[in-house]
């Protein structure tokens, strides 16, 4: 089937064979979807490399189950097996790490006209950053 | 909202950057229209901010300076006192602090008193935000059934996390100030937590 996967809020679909609610892809469909590829029990993209755990079956006959991919690279996992839907998270401790810096994480968003806004273009100025709603 | 207070200091190298966590635009659209302001209000329906900021509920502000290095993290800051009846918070002594801060008359927070004042992310937080994210895009594209799930399961790993589970009312059809609401916010305060948390007085 054809399974849909957000990255971090970026959705891209990929096929996939699910059963008894867990998700397998190919190495293809790993690489194609979220940039990650298995070397010598090593999963890397293009910024990083996270070594399996001692015993992980992960890439066995080159299917990659997507709920060990998430565990092996500490992301949170939403899975919806019915709907052939996903959510991969970023880590607490990556974003603990960036708050602990105290530089302020980046972020581009629309205004009403939808015109991008980018946090860092307003760098040299005091800013009062503010989360509200209508709610 | 902030208008007054972004005109106040406009000129003093300072900008109110307003972040809507709404369902759409829309939702946002009368409080802009109505605020008419000439700072940056940007929307944020896929609570990109609550995520990278642990965010849990609204209004939250925090304070960056010139470097880009946040000097203040997290707290509850209303920019008026229309809601001060129901909430028991007032503005003026945060927007003091603001006022204060962007004239040079005090510092923000030393890096090691922001860190000890942060409240950082755990798993579940994460985890729930996971679920907030495919519970949204579900809803999104029609499947409201299995987007509640996901909703209601999100709630469930961060109960404090309101941004989730008031955040997502208005898009699985329910009053954000209805009876759902009110009967979340009795059993929440009634079990001895608060609504609002903002940081410690700790500059009396």
């Amino acid at each position: 089937m054809t399974f849909t996967l957000i990255d971090q809020g970026r959705v891209g679909t990929v096929p996939a064979s699910v059963e008894g609610g867990r998700v397998r892809l190919s190495a293809d469909a790993l690489r194609a979807a979220l940039g990650w590829e298995l070397h010598d029990a090593t999963l890397c993209n293009d910024a990083m490399c996270v070594p399996l755990p001692a015993g992980s079956r992960l890439g066995e006959g080159g299917v990659f189950d997507l709920g060990e991919v998430a565990a092996t690279l500490d992301r949170p996992l939403a899975l919806d097996a019915d709907e052939g839907a996903a959510y991969l998270g970023v880590s607490a401790g990556e974003r603990a790490q960036a708050l602990g810096s105290l530089i302020a994480p980046d972020f581009t968003l629309p205004d009403l006209a939808g015109r991008p806004h980018t946090l860092s273009s307003y760098r040299g100025k005091k800013i009062l950053l503010v989360a509200w709603a209508s709610w | 909202m902030w208008q007054a207070l972004h005109e106040e200091l406009r000129d003093r190298n300072f900008v109110v950057i307003a972040v809507a966590l709404d369902k759409s635009a829309e939702e946002a659209r009368p409080w802009i229209e109505k605020a008419a302001p000439t700072y940056p209000v940007l929307i944020d329906t896929q609570h990109v901010l609550p995520d990278l900021y642990n965010i849990v509920n609204v209004p939250t502000a925090l304070w960056i300076d010139e470097r880009g290095r946040i000097v203040r993290p997290n707290d509850v800051v209303f920019g008026t006192d229309t809601f001060k009846h129901i909430t028991n918070l007032e503005s003026a002594k945060p927007l003091a602090a603001v006022r204060a801060w962007v004239r040079g008359e005090t510092a923000g927070f030393a890096p090691a008193e922001t860190r000890a004042l942060q409240t950082l992310p755990t798993a579940l937080d994460q985890q729930a935000r996971a679920e907030f994210g495919l519970a949204e895009w579900l809803a999104r594209h029609g499947k409201r059934d299995a987007a509640e799930r996901h909703f209601v399961r999100a709630g469930e790993l961060a109960p404090h996390d309101f941004t989730i589970r008031r955040g997502s009312m208005p898009i699985r059809g329910i009053d954000p100030m209805g009876p759902q609401f009110r009967e979340m916010l009795q059993t929440w305060v009634g079990g001895g937590r608060p609504y609002y948390r903002p940081l410690p007085d700790t500059r009396g």
